[in-house]
């Protein structure tokens, strides 16, 4: 098995109104489920806005806080979904799932640990 | 001792893909299982010239570079190494390749979705074709490093975002199916415009593409779009000796001399046509097939039955619409219905980046005596076109309107 960021990307400051939201909120509730029910789920949530990110740099000498994302740009990541699934095929389905759900583009990442290797078969 | 090394590149060139394929049911790694067929073909280089061929030189191959890829993994399971002595477990699937299964399996992985198009075309014909990186490198213009980069990413992203070796089933084939044929189709259109430019080197990549679809027919034999394909593409080599005139300037279809057409392959791709559509699944490769198969068969230009043509044209309009086949139409339309009738369709289709469609466009109003408007159109298709033989075709076009 091989564990998988999905990651969910959205514009900045768009809230689409309660009548838009509220069935994809219903509908990545009924996901999360299937995953779960799955046991493909190892982990998944929504973060709060980019704006009210926090960045540490250390100079050398201090660690640095500035206030809002490390990206500059119009889209943030906006939530995630870790999974254990066998395959980037499999990955590829959950993820292909989350992608019409909520009409944003999703990036899938595999993470770079040696067990699967030993384990895929 | 010149013979055996030639044996050796043919075989490399035959049965590459099949060891590869076959050896990497060990390994479970392509670029190990790579390696392993190297060494070898280099083992091979080195005693078939004293010793002589074996009497199964894929099968030498296979065995040969499979006892590599368990010795090494013996060393390196010998130094505590967990992966590989997984491998050595896995060892007893000894099974050989009796349905091609394998190569069916690592032709969808190359192929697969998840990897850049580039990447998908230079590792088919890598690992698939047993073409060296020198060579696919010389067939797409870009230099070797490229390539190489290109099938050294692509193999990355196989072995760790673990892109699974398996034939897909179900609802996932045809989209999966579509995305192999659209490679091997892609490295067909690139050694036919590479003909039309006289660039010899890269002429290879049309019989690649054929040889990788017949692969792919004879593997996936309830596919009735991997015959499609092949018909198609066969139908269209069929004519590779008459659609190139003096200095490589492309002769349209309806001037070329029917004679210099090959017979064989108009033939094969007849009988494959027929076969394919018997089943009564269509697709748009057989479709595009059938509507070569109408001027295989047509003994003159001018007897040419447009009004099946343009039939087929409708169905293939419904399955896979798009400008590209509404382009397409229009042409087999125009002899239908007359070329002011085409003209109005082709107005309102968008793809002024694409030289056919100022070809058609040009010939159009030609046709409707509109000679100052073709002349531009001709003009604008030349500067778009992609290889030398259509560039020449279109001028001499330009020439003719002035004559007349």
């Amino acid at each position: 098995m091989t564990q998988y960021l999905i990651a969910m990307y959205q514009p900045d400051g768009i809230v689409p109104p309660p009548e838009v939201l509220g069935p994809i909120m219903q509908r990545l509730e009924e996901f999360n489920a299937d995953l779960e029910a799955a046991d493909a789920l190892v982990f998944g949530n929504g973060l709060t806005d980019a704006a009210l990110a926090t960045v540490l740099r250390h100079n050398g000498t201090d660690v640095v806080v500035t206030d809002g994302p490390y990206v500059e740009g119009k889209e943030h990541l906006g939530g995630f979904e870790i999974i254990d699934v066998p395959d980037l095929d499999a990955a590829l389905a959950w993820a292909g799932r989350l992608a019409e759900i909520t009409g944003l583009p999703i990036e899938v990442r595999a993470f770079a640990d040696v067990r699967g290797a030993v384990e895929r078969g | 001792m010149n013979s055996a090394t030639d044996t050796v590149a043919t075989v490399f060139h035959e049965e590459y893909g099949r060891a590869v394929s076959v050896v990497l049911r060990t390994t479970q790694d392509l670029g190990l299982a790579e390696e392993a067929v190297q060494e070898a073909f280099a083992v091979a280089a080195e005693r078939w010239p004293s010793e002589g061929v074996p009497e199964r030189p894929g099968g030498w191959i296979i065995t040969t570079a499979r006892r590599r890829a368990v010795d090494r993994f013996r060393r390196e399971a010998a130094r505590g190494g967990k992966e590989a002595e997984a491998a050595l477990l896995r060892q007893s699937d000894d099974a050989p390749d009796v349905f091609g299964d394998d190569r069916l399996k690592l032709l969808f992985v190359c192929c697969h979705p998840a990897l850049a198009l580039q990447a998908r075309i230079a590792l088919a014909l890598k690992v698939l074709g047993g073409l060296t990186t020198a060579q696919i490198a010389s067939a797409f213009l870009v230099s070797e490093s490229t390539v190489a980069q290109r099938i050294s990413r692509a193999k990355a992203k196989i072995r760790d975002s673990r892109i699974p070796y398996r034939v897909p089933s179900g609802g996932e084939l045809p989209a999966r199916l579509a995305a192999v044929l659209a490679v091997v189709y892609l490295i067909y259109n690139e050694g036919y415009s590479a003909d039309l430019g006289s660039q010899a080197g890269r002429a290879g990549l049309c019989s690649e593409a054929i040889r990788l679809s017949r692969t792919v027919a004879h593997l996936l034999p309830d596919e009735p779009e991997c015959e499609g394909l092949l018909a198609l593409m066969l139908l269209s080599e069929s004519r590779l000796a008459a659609r190139s005139g003096r200095r490589g300037a492309l002769i349209p279809l309806a001037e070329q001399d029917r004679s210099l057409w090959d017979a064989d392959l108009i033939s094969e791709g007849l009988s494959l046509v027929r076969r394919c559509l018997r089943r009564g699944q269509l697709g748009p490769y057989q479709l595009q097939a059938a509507i070569q198969a109408v001027h295989s068969t047509a003994p003159s230009a001018a007897s040419t039955d447009w009004h099946r043509i343009l039939g087929l044209y409708d169905a293939l309009t419904q399955l896979a619409p798009g400008p590209v086949v509404e382009l397409n139409r229009a042409v087999a339309l125009a002899e239908v219905d007359g070329p002011a009738v085409a003209l109005a369709v082709v107005d309102h289709l968008e793809l002024d980046n694409y030289h056919v469609f100022h070809a058609v466009r040009a010939d159009l109003l030609r046709r409707l005596g509109r000679a100052d408007e073709a002349a531009e159109e001709y003009a604008d298709a030349a500067r778009l076109a992609p290889s030398a033989g259509e560039r020449a075709f279109l001028q001499a076009r330009i020439r003719a309107l002035g004559m007349s």
